[in-house]
């Protein structure tokens, strides 16, 4: 038999999409029953998303009670920004975060062996193992967020601009997603890339501030090199009927398909640098 | 008396190795933690621009807003628990404890040895990018009030070394009880980032809420020191301010305590 046979290789491509669609399905069986058997602990860490969330939002109250705006951003507006990108954050948390904070964990202990043997493609099971269901729900609450700020706004999106909105967000999510999981790769050069990982919680930090806070070299770096202010404030920006050109779109969307590119590029990089541990 | 001292300083110096070996971590802990400090300096700067020349926010120029972002990030590496509270919720959990038991050393004391040890090591190495990044932005760092504000200052740095350490040890203690701390370090977390001025100094909030603030220990676990430095708090508010902060550890204390010794009638030791 040919070792380099792959199951992919030879299906035809529907047959390969709806089989990685079953795979998926029964990732989410395996979560959704790991996650009811710690139910107290599931509500709990709903609860703390909120309390962090509502505490991001009490920042922006107490700000706009010393300024009318910042820029040209009202206060409802970064309530809405907040909502936003709360929203895009937890849509990556509830598909990659765990996934991403664990692959250090995989290469140390070398149980990533075992997910490398499986027949399918490894960046996929790495990073879509598991899936955060508590974060559906907090997604939830910043779409509330959204609407009511939108309601302060008088503002109603139509279905144009909804529909934008939700494709930003996807973008969105990518970058996140790529920009972690190459920071997580970095666990195959040294096994102490846990506090790499976490630092990226900084950045998100970022991701939630309207862009014109910042002097011009601050937003050069967070556009072109790490563009969190891109994932958040261009979608808002078009929800609240605030864009102020075309570019920025472009600018998301290709800077989304950079970093995804840039990602694949270093774990491949990284994979080819796997030494398994301790067999 | 001189024996238990040089039993704690064993600790702390073996902790320092330790530690020592997580200093990448450090390292990149220090210079993540920059990103949004250095963006929340920026979004105070356009809010202050957009007020014009000479304008404020509460009682705070906006050299003294810099300066308090500063001063609380210094504070901050000086006095916050690490990863003390998951340490020690581990060692509970997995029954590591024993042995403390069986040995004539106290585990709170072993652990205050290891948090001191923590903060040197990384102090050691997170001291210097946070240094240069002072260094850069010294034309705005307000210097100490006065004799009085800078003999406060130090005080109320201890007093919210040991407070923070001794109410993350009382937390700590719940992994007697519940398998997962975690929720609850976060939970509580989440509170003292936001009322014990992370965010923003506290006397900037409508002052009903302020005084409220007053009446919980979180102000002294990182607002006050500053506050004390800057001239905020000063005088006869400064004394009892000292007094309360002292209080407040002198409880945490016995809770930590208290929490011990309830929870280690109900330890099993499991896999210990």
């Amino acid at each position: 038999m040919n070792p380099t046979l792959d199951l992919d290789d030879v299906a035809p491509p529907a047959r390969r999409v709806s089989r990685y669609f079953s795979i998926y399905a029964a990732l989410w069986k395996n979560s959704v029953a790991r996650e009811m058997t710690f139910k107290a602990n599931f509500l709990l860490w709903i609860l703390v998303e909120f309390l962090w969330f509502g505490l991001q939002l009490s920042f922006i109250g107490v700000l706009y009670l010393h300024t009318d705006n910042i820029g040209t951003w009202t206060k409802w507006q970064v309530v809405m920004l907040i909502g936003g990108s709360h929203f895009i954050q937890q849509i990556y948390q509830a598909f990659f975060l765990i996934n991403c904070t664990n692959l250090s964990e995989l290469v140390r202990t070398g149980k990533l062996d075992f997910l490398l043997l499986l027949p399918v493609n490894s960046r996929f099971v790495v990073s879509l193992r598991q899936v955060d269901l508590g974060a559906f729900v907090n997604a939830g609450s910043a779409i509330g967020v959204m609407a009511y700020a939108a309601h302060r706004l008088h503002v109603v999106p139509g279905a144009g601009q909804m529909l934008g909105f939700l494709a930003l967000c996807l973008a969105g999510v990518a970058i996140h997603y790529s920009l972690m999981f190459l920071l997580a790769t970095i666990s195959f050069w040294t096994v102490r890339a846990q506090g790499i990982v976490y630092g990226y919680y900084n950045l998100f930090n970022i991701a939630r501030m309207p862009d014109e806070a910042f002097p011009t070299t601050f937003r050069a770096v967070f556009t072109f090199a790490i563009p969190m202010l891109l994932v958040s404030n261009v979608p808002v920006r078009v929800l609240a009927g605030k864009l102020e050109s075309n570019y920025s779109l472009a600018l998301l969307l290709g800077m989304s398909v950079v970093c995804f590119a840039v990602s694949e590029w270093g774990w491949r990089k990284s994979i080819g640098r796997y030494t398994s541990a301790s067999s | 008396m001189g024996g238990a001292i040089r039993k704690y300083w064993h600790v702390f110096l073996v902790g320092i190795q330790n530690n020592l070996t997580y200093r990448f971590n450090f390292l990149a802990r220090a210079l993540f933690g920059l990103i949004p400090l250095i963006a929340v300096l920026c979004l105070w700067k356009t809010i202050y621009r957009g007020k014009g020349p000479g304008g404020s926010v509460g009682s705070y120029s906006l050299a003294e807003m810099i300066s308090y972002y500063l001063l609380m990030t210094v504070v901050d590496a000086l006095t916050a628990v690490n990863e003390d509270d998951w340490q020690i919720a581990a060692d509970i959990r997995d029954g590591n404890i024993s042995q403390f038991l069986l040995k004539p050393i106290d585990y709170l004391w072993y652990r205050l040895s290891l948090f001191f040890s923590g903060r040197v090591s990384y102090l050691a190495v997170a001291g210097i990018p946070l240094a240069i990044f002072v260094t850069s932005l010294h034309r705005y760092l307000v210097p100490p009030a006065g004799a009085a504000a800078c003999a406060g200052f130090v005080v109320a740095v201890v007093l919210t070394a040991l407070l923070q350490f001794f109410t993350s040890y009382a937390m700590a203690m719940l992994a007697f009880w519940v398998l997962e701390v975690s929720t609850f370090i976060f939970i509580l977390f989440a509170f003292e980032y936001i009322a014990s001025g992370h965010l923003f100094p506290l006397d900037i909030l409508p002052p009903a809420l302020e005084r409220a603030l007053y009446f919980t220990p979180f102000p002294y676990q990182l607002y006050f020191p500053v506050s004390v430095y800057m001239g905020k708090t000063a005088g006869a508010d400064l004394v009892r301010g000292l007094f309360v902060q002292l209080a407040w550890v002198v409880a945490a204390y016995f809770l930590a305590r208290f929490a011990w010794a309830r929870g280690i009638k109900r330890y099993a030791a499991v896999g210990g």
